[in-house]
């Protein structure tokens, strides 16, 4: 039987929603025993999460102060070290997998696959390039570790139902102290998580001001939806960086995903092709986002939203 | 404090690439290549760097082949020092390529290296973090604010929950995101100065360095499209279509 480890994502405060995603990528690569690593501090609280998780056979614990903010360049070391005997080390394509993973790679001397979006075979995957405007089938080499990214929007999250094993594990990797964590500012708001949400309402650079934004987040509201962003409308400063959506942004699959206000460059695109329903509002009708809209409606944002968030009201 | 900054010669990002009928990988005779986006923004972000007087000299590092002068030119021109060009025809996968750029900085003695966070071709991102790791020195990916003092570099970057601040100790390795600044134009009379300065061509094997790919490509297709849907004329029609959709209630 394979054994596959996969790095759990925390913020240093929450667990992540990755590492429920990678769980079932996995479970794809048939028969194998899937294991947790949390590092973080405190950990107790995220492992129990991870050990509720169905599929998971046990959950590593490295509880040590170092952990509690997730530093690459810290955790890196204690994984490559828990990784011996893996077949598969694993963790989700986010910034805290993107940032680690390919650390990990090089400390293994191994490569990666990066944004690994299907199993194929116990060492075929596919993954896109060219912001997913093609998908390349590779192969990884047998009898080596494989380090991999998962595309979180690929797979579904692991339903909760398990109750596996938790240990607590030590490493003797020793630690640099040459990178240090000063600051989050967290975009905090109370409205639901962009990448796991199943609606999301996107606004880009047609909204023309951050004050303008309000259109869009009182129609989020209404429909209990995650608010997004093209880089249009991020670089020009209505919202913050953590919004954008895109290749270089956030990669989602949401149930429904309205694009308001966005032409629907490829970059943009790239980032919802795994929505299931895409409605476009745009007063363009030439703009390329109708081409792979579901829904395309031509009009002024600025008249259409607050009508669409009235009718749907009461 | 010398800079090295990573170029990567790749389709340009206005170019819509199509894959082969083949499945032997995309079409890319007759298209217009670039530098990559992010290397241009950490080249800008080298610059100013040396600007402010913290560094002597940017050094301008590509792996490819003879055609990527085209591209160190341009890094020239936008005011890199000096490039190198380590030659090479095959395919290098990112570790190949961290390994590649670590016996350059070994040689050049580099005390910062700033690349792209991803190559907008193969989007692997996963270059700077490599050689941070075989450097063994710190690595600050998705950089949107630089500062330095001293022998410490203050660094931003954008995570999914917000933006982080890290603190590391030079020498580091730190990969640009988007928002990190906004590349000069290219003058006419810097692409003439550009032709006077110096691009050196060296190889692996000189270097010291033999690839060790392990991915082989077994084939490249097209995504799945998505098709044209529905035009709906107004705002009622738009509700009723996506409660049909069973996507609103
Ligand atoms: C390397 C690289 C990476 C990138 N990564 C990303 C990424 O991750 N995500 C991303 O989004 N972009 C990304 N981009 C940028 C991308 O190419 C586009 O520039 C960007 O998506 C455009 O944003 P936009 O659609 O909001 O703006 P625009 O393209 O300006 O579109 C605005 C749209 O609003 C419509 N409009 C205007 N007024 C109204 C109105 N009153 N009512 C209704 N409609 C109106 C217009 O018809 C137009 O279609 C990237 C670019 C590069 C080079
Ligand atoms: C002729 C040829 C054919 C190829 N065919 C394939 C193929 O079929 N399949 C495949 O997987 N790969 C292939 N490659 C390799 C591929 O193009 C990439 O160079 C490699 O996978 C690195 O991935 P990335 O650029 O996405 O890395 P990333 O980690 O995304 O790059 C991040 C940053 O690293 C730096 N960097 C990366 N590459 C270079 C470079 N060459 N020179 C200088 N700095 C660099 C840049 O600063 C860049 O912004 C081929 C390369 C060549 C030259």
């Amino acid at each position: 039987m394979s054994r596959v480890l996969i790095v759990a994502d925390h913020d240093g405060a929450q667990l992540g929603a990755g590492v429920a995603r990678c769980i079932t990528a996995a479970g794809r690569l048939g028969g194998v025993a899937i294991h947790v690593a949390v590092l973080a501090a405190p950990a107790a609280a995220m492992a129990q999460q991870v050990a509720a998780l169905a599929g998971v056979a046990k959950v590593l614990v490295v509880e040590r102060a170092e952990n509690a903010r997730p530093l690459a360049a810290v955790l890196a070391p204690q994984v490559a070290k828990l990784a011996a005997g893996y077949d598969y080390v694993l963790g989700p394509s986010n910034t805290f997998g993107k940032d680690l993973m390919p650390r990990v790679a090089a400390l293994l001397g191994v490569g990666q696959v990066s944004d690994l979006m299907s199993v194929e075979g116990p060492h075929t995957f596919k993954r896109p390039i060219y912001a997913g405007n093609a998908i390349i089938t590779v192969e990884s080499p047998v009898g080596t570790t494989l380090v991999a990214t998962i595309r979180t929007a690929s797979f579904a999250a692991a339903a909760v139902g398990g109750s596996a094993a938790i240990e607590a594990a030590g490493t003797d990797a020793e630690l640099p102290t040459h990178t240090r964590f000063v600051s989050l500012s967290a975009a905090n708001n109370d409205r639901p998580d962009l990448q796991s949400a199943p609606r999301v309402v996107s606004g880009g650079r047609a909204l023309g001001s951050a004050d303008n934004f309000k259109l869009i987040y009182a129609l989020a509201d209404r429909i209990g939806a995650a608010v997004g962003a093209s880089r249009a409308a991020v670089d020009a400063g209505y919202v913050p960086s953590d919004m954008q959506v895109g290749q270089t942004g956030k990669i989602i699959a949401p149930a429904l995903y309205m694009a308001i206000g966005i032409s629907g460059a490829i970059q943009h695109l790239t980032g919802i092709k795994d929505a299931r329903t895409i409605v476009a509002i745009n007063k363009d009708a030439e703009a390329p986002i109708f081409e792979v809209a579901d829904v395309g409606l031509i009009g002024d944002l600025f008249k259409v939203v607050p009508e669409l968030t009235a009718a749907l009201g009461g | 404090m010398k800079i090295l900054v990573g170029v990567k010669r790749v389709v340009d990002y206005n170019v819509r690439v199509r894959v082969k009928p083949d499945g032997s990988g995309v079409a890319l005779e007759g298209v217009k290549m670039s530098i990559n986006p992010f290397d241009e923004i950490a080249l800008e972000e080298a610059l100013r760097i040396r600007e402010r007087g913290q560094a002597s000299e940017v050094v301008a590092v590509a792996i490819g082949p003879d055609d990527v002068q085209a591209q160190l030119r341009s890094a020239l021109a936008m005011g890199a020092d000096r490039a190198i060009l380590v030659k090479c025809d095959a395919a290098v996968e990112p570790r190949d390529v961290a390994r590649t750029l670590l016996a350059v900085i070994r040689q050049e003695g580099i005390g910062l290296a700033i690349l792209g966070k991803q190559a907008i071709d193969d989007d692997a991102g996963q270059t700077g973090q490599m050689l941070a790791a075989l450097w063994e020195r710190p690595q600050v990916s998705f950089a949107s604010k630089v500062e330095i003092k001293d022998a410490v570099a203050t660094v931003t970057r954008e995570v999914d929950s917000g933006l982080e601040t890290l603190e590391v100790d030079l020498p580091a390795v730190i990969t640009s995101d988007l928002r990190l600044n906004e590349p000069r134009y290219i003058k006419l009379p810097d692409i003439m100065k550009a032709k006077k300065k110096p691009l050196a061509v060296t190889d692996l094997a000189t270097l010291g360095v033999s690839l060790a790919p392990q991915f082989k490509v077994l084939k490249t297709e097209a995504p799945p499209q998505r098709s044209r849907g529905i035009m709906v004329k107004d705002v009622p029609e738009l509700i009723a279509e996506l409660k049909k959709r069973g996507v609103l209630s």
